[in-house]
């Protein structure tokens, strides 16, 4: 297990090198550049320009630039903004845990509403509850998140009144709710039906029948017996999904005017501030990679034949 | 060969004491199954009984109902499709069909229990063996997770599986089929149960093992004196453990018989195929005699005797009447205790 972890580890390692340089590389094709963004509209000298790009090192080529910004990394400095001067590291420490706790509000939506879903409606397949299940997950999952997300502001922001269409600085958390629904509204269709399906599946295995034939309750039955074995593929899923759902978080906080993380990516493309999107960018990619990493350790837990060496 | 065991004790002898009739009486059960195809009749008025301390083969190919016979008792049927129209299951002289969930939940592992066919998907695959079996003390007696695990420990050793205080922990997928089986024994047994159903219990295990698990079956149930009920289509199996036997076909008892008997003299055409197939080893070489046909269509169980198109000896009131479960005589009418042919022509069968 100890290896298998280590190894999972080390694998992080071009995964890492190979999602920054990726985005780093994208960020030097896009035209424009922070300096140009900097100047804004106005006409500037270009002799200037080059200077100020040449004292920034923004005139090396990309792999240059690249080295440089790893070198940096390594000793603790995600870079600084050009346009407005603060440490990327600020940035960062301030956006991301709204976007973090956003993402988990809407993780812990799903899990609990969509576990109970599916279960509600895999415990009896095939009847009316089943498929209106079936319906309403198919609506959420062809509904694109913005237009649920405008949906959910009109009716209970100007509709009914129960919250502010926009998300305060602060972001507090019952502001964050109707965010967070619309976020993991998604997943949520996923895993109902994911669990649905493995539920329906398992009732009819032949360890459910001994489970009945020992005289267990039904409480037990269905608790311990059919759960246990129902979550192996929901788990492994909603694993990814968490990463899946930090990404999300980036669009639905444009809806809702949240400031976290994707707020700061959107400024920082839009003044070609590359460090704070790589930055970025690469955070998530670790956290995916960890929560993946969690969820492979979680499902030898809870299915033995798994054995990780 | 003596295996000194500490752990068992003798076992009061059961069912003896308070009724003196049989512990489990099953009378013209009938169930269906309510397909998309149809209504499949999988039982069609079974009658059978098993008394403490007796074995009941129940003997028939595969599809004749024996599996949802016991299902029935056992209260495990799936419902639906499974629909019960018609028929009684007296436990004790109780009828267990009139009987609460709750009461038959009550009696489910404790006093009647199961063991299935294929152990390693019959045993949840992500819990342990030794929490599956110490689930029945906790859940029935009560006991705590520690006295469940000494429990389970003792049982596992009752059904001399090595190393048990080692093994307790692990899964169902780290043991052998053997091993696994014997698992599945212990755990019916866990709660010294009155009746076990064994439902085809070595239908999956090697040659070899099959005999081990089937003499462990015979020695416990011999030990705990308790009725057994055990379900197998090989004929080979039941002649060394059984009391008595009945022949199923089509979801019907078509022949009952002491076991030494229905060998030597079967009363029933279908009996008497079934007996013929068994390769023997004074008939080496030559060509294994095969009922001719196949097992009834449940959708579309034939008219009279449900045999009839595959028997030898059918005539035409074979295809219009149905033969009724008749007690089996001497040539000269005296009784013959415990035999019963559904078949017109079962003086010819035995006596011809
Ligand atoms: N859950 C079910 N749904 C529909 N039909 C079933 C079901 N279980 C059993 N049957 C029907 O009952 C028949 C008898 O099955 P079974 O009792 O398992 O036979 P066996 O004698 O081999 O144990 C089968 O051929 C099948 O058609
Ligand atoms: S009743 Fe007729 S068809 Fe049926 S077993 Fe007897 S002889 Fe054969
Ligand atoms: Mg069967």
């Amino acid at each position: 297990m100890g290896r298998y972890v280590a190894r999972r580890l080390l694998q992080m390692i071009p995964v890492f090198l190979g999602s920054t340089l990726l985005v780093f590389a994208m960020m030097y094709a896009l035209p424009g550049d922070p300096v140009r963004a900097l100047a804004g509209e106005q006409a500037v000298d270009p002799t200037q320009i080059a200077e100020m790009k040449k004292e920034l090192g923004l005139d090396l080529p990309l792999w240059h630039q690249y080295w440089n910004y790893l070198v940096n990394l390594f000793q603790g400095d995600f870079g600084t903004q050009i346009a407005s001067g603060r440490p990327v590291a600020d940035i960062i420490s301030e956006a991301f845990p709204i976007t973090v706790r956003l993402a988990l509000f809407a993780f812990i939506f799903t899990v609990v509403v969509g576990i109970s879903m599916g279960v509600f409606a895999g415990l009896k397949a095939d009847t009316l509850r089943d498929r209106g299940l079936l319906v309403l997950t198919l609506l959420l999952i062809s509904v694109p998140s913005f237009v649920l997300g405008f949906l959910g502001q009109y009716f209970f922001a100007f509709q009914l009144g129960w919250v502010d269409p926009n998300v305060s600085m602060e972001a507090n958390a019952d502001e964050l709710i109707l965010p967070a629904v619309v976020l993991g509204s998604l997943s949520l269709a996923y895993v109902a039906r994911l669990t649905r399906t493995s539920v329906a599946e398992n009732l009819r295995s032949d360890y459910m029948r001994t489970a009945v034939a020992k005289g267990l309750p039904r409480r037990r039955i269905i608790g311990v017996h059919l759960m246990r074995n129902s979550m192996i593929p929901v788990v492994t899923f909603l694993g990814t999904d968490l990463g899946a759902l930090l990404g999300g978080a980036v669009v639905t906080e444009g809806i809702f005017n949240v400031k976290g993380v994707g707020s700061a990516v959107f400024d920082a493309l839009r003044h070609r501030e590359g460090a704070t999107v790589v930055g970025i960018v690469t955070l998530i990619v670790i956290v995916y990679l960890v929560a993946s990493l969690v969820v492979d350790l979680l499902y030898a837990v809870l299915d033995p034949r798994i054995r990780y060496a | 060969m003596t295996i000194i065991d500490k752990t068992a004790d003798v076992p009061a002898p059961r069912g003896s004491n308070d009724e003196s009739g049989p512990l489990l009486e099953v009378r013209d059960l009938h169930v269906e199954f309510h397909t998309r195809d149809g209504v499949a009749k999988a039982v069609n008025g079974v009658n059978y009984s098993v008394s403490a301390g007796e074995t009941l083969a129940v003997l028939g190919e595969s599809g004749s109902g024996k599996s949802v016979t016991a299902q029935a008792i056992m209260g495990i049927l799936d419902m639906p499709p499974g629909h019960i129209p018609k028929g009684e299951i007296l436990f004790r002289g109780q009828d267990m069909l009139k009987m609460s969930n709750e009461e038959r939940r009550q009696i489910r592992g404790q006093k009647i229990a199961m063991i299935f066919q294929d152990a390693l998907s019959s045993l949840n695959p992500v819990l342990s063996v030794g929490y599956q079996l110490g689930e029945m003390f906790r859940v029935h007696q009560g006991l705590s997770k520690k006295e469940a695990k000494a429990k389970s420990i003792a049982l596992m050793d009752r059904v001399r599986i090595p190393a048990a205080k080692e093994r307790v922990n692990d899964y169902p997928h780290q043991f052998s089929g053997g091993m696994r089986q014997r698992i599945m024994i212990a755990m019916a047994l866990a709660l010294e149960p009155d009746l076990i159903i064994a439902d085809e219990p070595t239908t999956a295990l090697d040659v070899t093992v099959q005999a081990q698990v089937m003499d462990l079956l015979a020695e416990l149930q011999r030990d705990f004196n308790m009725g057994l009920i055990l379900i197998t289509h090989d004929l080979g199996v039941v002649a060394d453990v059984a009391d008595k036997i009945a022949v199923m076909y089509a979801g019907r008892i078509v022949e009952t018989a002491p076991v030494h008997e229905i060998y030597k003299r079967p009363a029933h055409p279908y009996t008497k195929g079934l007996l013929e197939s068994i390769p023997r080893l004074d008939q080496k070489g030559q060509e294994l005699y095969a009922i001719k046909g196949l097992p009834p269509n449940l959708l579309h169980v034939p008219s009279g005797c449900a045999f009839n198109p595959r028997c030898t000896m059918a005539q035409d009131i074979c295809r219009t009447e149905i033969p009724a479960l008749r007690p089996v005589t001497e040539q000269d009418g005296t009784e013959l205790v415990g035999r019963g042919s559904a078949c017109h022509f079962w003086k010819e069968t035995i006596h011809g």
